[in-house]
């Protein structure tokens, strides 16, 4: 981990990331019950895009976001770095 | 928006020990009046959907809290 | 499988030193209409349902996990730093007595979680009637914490939280039509 947790830019875009998340998990869950809607699978797609370029962007600065293969590590080992999730 | 508050006015005993409260309310939220949601609903600003908890404003049900440092 | 993800679903931000909310939201934690319950009850429904219903069920379940981390993360800031004198005022000495600050799996009144909070009836139909009932009390729980506390802050998150639950009730209630219609998604509406 390059950038200091505590920092604004942390909590802006660990924000940025919740806000695309958010909209990705409520698309995901409307298109569980509405299989054809072409529309909503579109922007799911684009906000798949714009999120995995985000989450790069964040886990550059701050660290791996997912374990068990989903991102990369410095050396040490930057999965148990701080801060957890409910410290911040 | 209309209101998603219903009001009843509960029975008033003659014996009644406390002060009575005129009227009780209880929330009926808009997936109350939606079966299958419609596809192509107007939607939030991402940010907005954020902070409302859903995507869409037909889904959104405000409440305020009865506490009162609350606004 | 599934894959943690190091950050919180909304951001958790506790403004005012209140540990008596603490301790009502253990309800949200480990009551029986709570997070832990959801999650536990939608994951383990989805064995005997309908194929088109398992995704719903599955990913509401997954989210729910996200939220037990959001309310841990409200209990966390509310008490880690209590003095025992703190934590006895708002309620919680005996959990003290038990476990030091450490968080458990328990309604507000102490109670521990029990698998008999959920069920699994093996009808869809039953299941699935039980799952909208669950989130209308969660719904109605997150109401009663709004209103118990003054932190706009806190209330922020848990009105987040509250949303929530109306918009699961809304995809269980297609799912049963989904099941009632017997057809393709795409023909119910």
């Amino acid at each position: 981990m390059e950038a200091n947790p505590c920092e604004p830019r942390y909590y802006e875009m660990l924000e940025q990331l919740q806000v695309l998340d958010f909209a990705l998990v409520e698309l995901n869950l409307y298109l569980d019950t509405h299989l054809e809607d072409f529309n909503a699978i579109e922007q799911f797609n684009q906000l798949t895009q714009e999120r995995t370029r985000l989450a790069n962007q964040f886990q550059e600065l701050y660290g791996p976001l997912q374990n068990f293969g989903r991102a990369y590590s410095k050396c040490p080992w930057e999965w148990n770095q701080t801060p957890w999730p409910w410290q911040v | 928006m209309e209101s998603q508050e219903r009001v009843y006015y509960p029975f008033r005993g003659p014996f009644d020990p406390c002060p009575p409260v005129p009227c009780k309310t209880f929330v009926v939220p808009p997936n109350q009046f939606i079966n299958f949601q419609p596809p192509n609903l107007p939607q939030f600003s991402l940010p907005e959907a954020l902070r409302a908890g859903t995507l869409w404003p037909a889904l959104f049900s405000p409440y305020e809290s009865k506490s009162k440092g609350g606004k | 499988m599934w894959i943690y993800e190091k950050k919180l679903q909304y951001p958790v931000r506790v403004s005012k030193c209140d540990v008596r909310m603490a301790r009502y939201l253990t309800e949200q934690y480990g009551g029986a209409d709570g997070e832990l319950a959801a999650a536990l009850r939608y994951m383990n429904q989805r064995y005997a349902i309908p194929d088109k219903v398992i995704g719903v069920l599955t990913d509401i379940s997954t989210e729910e996990f996200a939220h037990l981390e959001m309310i841990a993360t409200m209990i966390y800031k509310l008490t880690k730093d209590a003095s025992v004198q703190e934590l006895e005022a708002a309620g919680l000495g005996p959990n003290y007595a038990q476990r030091d600050h450490a968080l458990f799996y328990q309604n507000s009144e102490g109670v521990p979680w029990t698998a008999a909070y959920i069920q699994a009836k093996g009808d869809p139909l039953a299941d699935l009637y039980e799952d909208i009932a669950a989130e209308e009390k969660a719904r109605a729980t997150y109401q009663w914490l709004i209103d118990m506390t003054d932190d706009v802050d806190l209330q922020d998150s848990l009105k987040f939280l509250r949303e929530r639950e109306i918009v699961h009730a809304l995809r269980f209630k297609e799912s049963v039509q989904i099941l009632i219609e017997n057809k393709d998604q795409k023909k119910v509406f």
